[in-house]
């Protein structure tokens, strides 16, 4: 079987990271950071998700055309939001 | 890669086994997985919706005979647009050939049994008919009057008609439109021959991919903006209204962010069909395979760019409007690059002008001037002059109708033979597509001219100098409607009366052609392996008039 | 193919696949596929919302005060602890390890259905405080008008979230059963890896639902 398996070890280090990044952007909120604050809850739910698809999800393991998929759905969905904002952004222009 | 395999020749009680005759019975139909039963089913379902949304052109065509609203109340007339419009387009343009040729050819033409996910694939047949149930409800209870684009106020407002039920049903549909497309990804991805690579692929499986993948990136934003609008009509929260805190133009963004990419999940799959047509009635490789391949996927991409040339005068920013015409240019490049490889393909080729090639050849000029004028309503200037006229309609209708589908026309054809195991009366083919192309023009060249003229669509009266006009228009969809009318009788009638034919009538490559016609259920006795490039039609030129006698038993 | 009993005994390699591992490979990618789908359909909601918070910052702030950060905070932990669970389902199944599959399916739903609980309760609550647009919203202060497409968001957003967690539960449901019987083994254990990427998936949805409605800050 050509499937690599990702060991318990990395399983539950990968857990403890994910409560720790969530206790993180709940006691980041506490704190007002000005323009910060949303990209610094962004920033660790990027993080949080990295870690969720890399190992839980194998796709640190996975082929080639696994990434392809993950990186267009990501990348369309920038489209939506780039192009849509582009209107909202510059209508006060 | 030469056709030898038994003909289907012989008394009828000694007919082969096939995928058609092996089980006989409601059930063994209605709970087929094979791809080629399914394809089957889509396109009785597909002919029904069309001559649906046809009848709905009809009428309004009717009432346009006269500048006066005369024959239905404008409400009425209002209803009909919309259906015809909501039919046309989710119940039959994008379907139509990837669910009934796609689904019965790409496993036949990547050399595999069946789809990846069979069963997913009846379940998507079904969930297009539950769609479609919906719509026959709207259409026998009263209607729906919003136009197909469901434009907020009105539809979540004011709208009297049945909204909800028409959105509920397109958003059925739309898992139909993700499944299929799903399934296609992972076939063509996975399921290949041995041997066939990338670009030994035929063109029509790279425009059913590329066709998949809109289907799954765009669909889903679809269903996203359909429950807004469900929610907003149901409950008055205020997501689209002004005086809530709501913008009417984020459900633009998001109707048309589906909703472009959607016309080209309708042209790429016609495209895809006039390669193959092209390269086999001029016995010729297509010119720049390459290129036709990357432009292939360069439409899919660029098409999803470009949404917002639907809103030039709705009221997004300047900057946002420029940008938008700037990348709407830019997706006619690929679209030109087809139409220049096609050409290229004709030129110094062996021509032969059976039906099929006259649908293709309708399409290379009908969907030009099409794809031309698009670029006239890309220009912002010049869409503030045309937006929401007859213009518009005639562009999209040459696009969609004299390309799509003569494409879909010209494919059922081409590949009636391989599907049925039967030849349609090429007479009666040759005079049908003269007539659909006669009535096309007729039909739809007035509308350019009254749109420029400036005549708004979706009025059911009109200033009278605009009359004479519309009067040829009706006329040319009268004609229209005889030409649509001749194939659904005579491929009906070849069903039974038909010449049978062989494995490979037209001689043309690809792995479909070198299994028997109909198919077995399999496919093939043995997984074929591929070597050689597509379109190798140069070893067959010396045998194209010899075939000619031989190629029925 | 009257074999829908045999289906959930034992291992099916189907006909259009040449091997079980063509067949696994293939699952896995249309499963990948799938989830491309649900991203661009949150896609577009979360768009929705970005446009709405972008015009009305403060709004949004203010209304997320109305939020309970703490039930919020703690069911983000409890999903990410199902989804802990299901990782060690999965490897139980590549392992043959039929105890730590069946512990870890059978958690994941208990995690599953705690965090629908807490979820329902949390409606509740706001139900009680009358923040439920279309239904009973009440709103004090400048900010009514952008509160209330604030709380439309919500629960259309998690609302959504949780169907896609019910359907989850079901499919988890299934596989347990499936466990339970014997059908799996380190041959045969694709269906277990595919409905894990799609409880995967539920989750990082709801990784980005957390800090958007829960967790804005108020400004001074």
């Amino acid at each position: 079987m050509a499937e690599r398996s990702i060991s318990d070890t990395t399983n539950v280090t990968v857990l403890a990271a994910l409560l720790f990044f969530t206790f993180a952007t709940y006691f980041a909120s506490l704190f007002d950071l000005g323009w910060l604050n949303t990209p610094v809850g962004l920033a660790i739910s990027v993080c949080k998700a990295a870690l969720i698809v890399l190992y839980f999800m194998h796709a640190r393991y996975s082929r080639w055309l696994t990434w392809v998929v993950i990186v267009a759905g990501v990348f369309w969905v920038g489209i939506l939001f780039v192009l849509t904002m582009t209107d909202y952004m510059s209508r006060g222009w | 890669m030469s056709a030898e395999s038994v003909t289907n020749a012989g008394p009828v009680g000694a007919e082969p086994r096939n995928y058609l005759n092996e089980s006989y019975g409601v059930r063994s139909w209605l709970l087929t997985t094979d791809h080629k039963r399914i394809a089957l089913l889509y396109m009785v379902s597909l002919t029904l919706m069309f001559v649906i949304g046809g009848l709905m052109a009809v009428l309004m065509r009717l009432e346009l005979l006269t500048p006066q609203g005369d024959l239905f109340t404008s409400d009425t007339y209002n209803k009909l647009f919309t259906l015809h419009g909501v039919i046309m387009v989710w119940f039959f343009l994008i379907p139509s050939i990837p669910a009934v040729l796609g689904n019965f050819f790409v496993p036949l033409m990547i050399g595999a049994k069946d789809l990846a996910f069979p069963r997913l694939n009846l379940l998507s047949w079904y969930i297009y008919v539950f769609g479609a149930l919906f719509t026959f409800y709207v259409v026998v209870s009263g209607g729906v009057d919003t136009g197909w684009t469901f434009y907020t106020p009105f539809s979540t407002d004011a709208s009297q008609t049945h909204v909800v039920s028409t959105t509920l049903g397109i958003f059925i549909l739309g898992f139909s439109s993700i499944l299929t497309g799903l399934n296609f990804i992972v076939t063509i991805h996975r399921m290949r021959a041995p041997g066939l690579t990338w670009f030994r692929l035929p063109l029509f499986i790279w425009s059913i991919y590329a066709t998949s993948i809109i289907l799954v990136l765009a669909t889903p934003v679809l269903a996203a903006v359909l429950m807004l609008v469900t929610i907003e009509r149901l409950f008055h929260i205020g997501i689209f209204d002004p005086t809530m805190g709501g913008d009417p133009l984020l459900y633009q963004h998001l109707f048309w962010f589906y909703s472009h990419p959607a016309v080209y999940i309708m042209i790429l799959p016609g495209m895809g069909v006039v390669s193959e047509l092209v390269t086999c009635y001029s016995r010729k490789r297509i010119f720049g395979y390459n290129f036709v391949c990357y432009a292939t996927l360069g439409i899919a991409f660029l098409g999803f760019l470009v949404w917002g040339h639907h809103m030039f005068v709705a009221g997004i920013s300047v900057y946002a409007a420029m940008t938008f015409s700037i990348l709407s240019y830019l997706v006619a490049i690929p679209s030109a690059i087809k139409v220049f490889n096609w050409t290229a393909t004709l030129y110094k080729g062996s021509i032969s002008f059976k039906t099929p090639m006259l649908y293709a050849l309708g399409f290379i000029g009908l969907f030009t001037v099409g794809g031309l004028t698009g670029l006239f309503l890309a220009a912002l200037g010049l869409d503030i002059h045309v937006h929401d006229t007859y213009f518009v309609i005639a562009h999209f209708h040459y696009i969609m109708v004299g390309g799509m589908v003569m494409a879909y026309f010209g494919g059922l054809h081409f590949w009636w033979p391989k599907m049925t195991g039967r030849m349609y009366p090429e007479g009666w083919g040759k005079l049908a597509a003269l007539v659909v192309f006669i009535g096309f023009n007729l039909t739809f060249f007035p509308q350019f001219i009254l749109g420029y003229l400036g005549m708004p669509r979706r009025y059911h009266a009109y200033a009278p100098e605009f009359q004479v006009l519309n009067v040829m228009s009706t006329a040319g969809a009268s004609i229209l409607g005889v030409g649509y009318l001749l194939p659904l009788i005579y491929l009906l009638w070849s069903l039974r009366y038909g010449k049978r034919a062989g494995p490979n009538p037209w001689l043309a490559t690809g792995l479909e052609w070198t299994t028997p016609s109909p198919p077995p259920k399999e496919n093939f006795e043995v997984t074929p392996a591929v070597n050689e490039e597509p379109y190798n039609y140069s070893e067959f030129l010396p045998k194209v008039f010899a075939a000619e006698e031989v190629e029925v038993g | 193919m009257a074999e829908s009993g045999a289906v959930l005994n034992r291992a099916v390699l189907e006909t259009q696949f040449a091997d079980l591992e063509q067949q696994r490979e293939t699952a896995t990618f249309g499963m990948w596929v799938f989830l491309a789908t649900e991203l661009l359909l949150f896609g577009a909601l979360f768009l929705a919302y970005t446009v709405y918070r972008y015009g009305a910052p403060e709004g949004f702030a203010d209304a997320s005060q109305h939020m309970e950060k703490v039930i919020g905070a703690v069911n983000t932990a409890v999903l990410l602890s199902s989804s802990f669970m299901v990782a060690t389902a999965v490897r139980g199944a590549q392992v043959g390890g039929r105890k730590r599959l069946l512990f870890g399916l059978a958690l994941t739903i208990v995690l599953g259905v705690v965090f629908l609980f807490f979820k329902g309760y949390e409606y509740y609550l706001h139900y009680e405080d009358h923040k439920v647009p279309g239904l009973n919203f009440e709103y004090a202060g400048q900010y009514a008008q952008a509160a209330k497409l604030f709380f439309f968001f919500y629960f259309a957003m998690t609302g959504l979230h949780a169907v896609h967690m019910l359907i989850g539960l079901g499919l988890v449901s299934v596989m347990l059963v499936r466990s339970w019987r014997g059908v799996f083994t380190e041959e045969y254990h694709a269906p277990v890896e595919v409905v894990g990427l799609y409880w995967h998936f539920v989750d990082l949805v709801w990784i980005f639902l957390f800090p958007v409605f829960y967790l804005i800050v108020k400004h001074h």
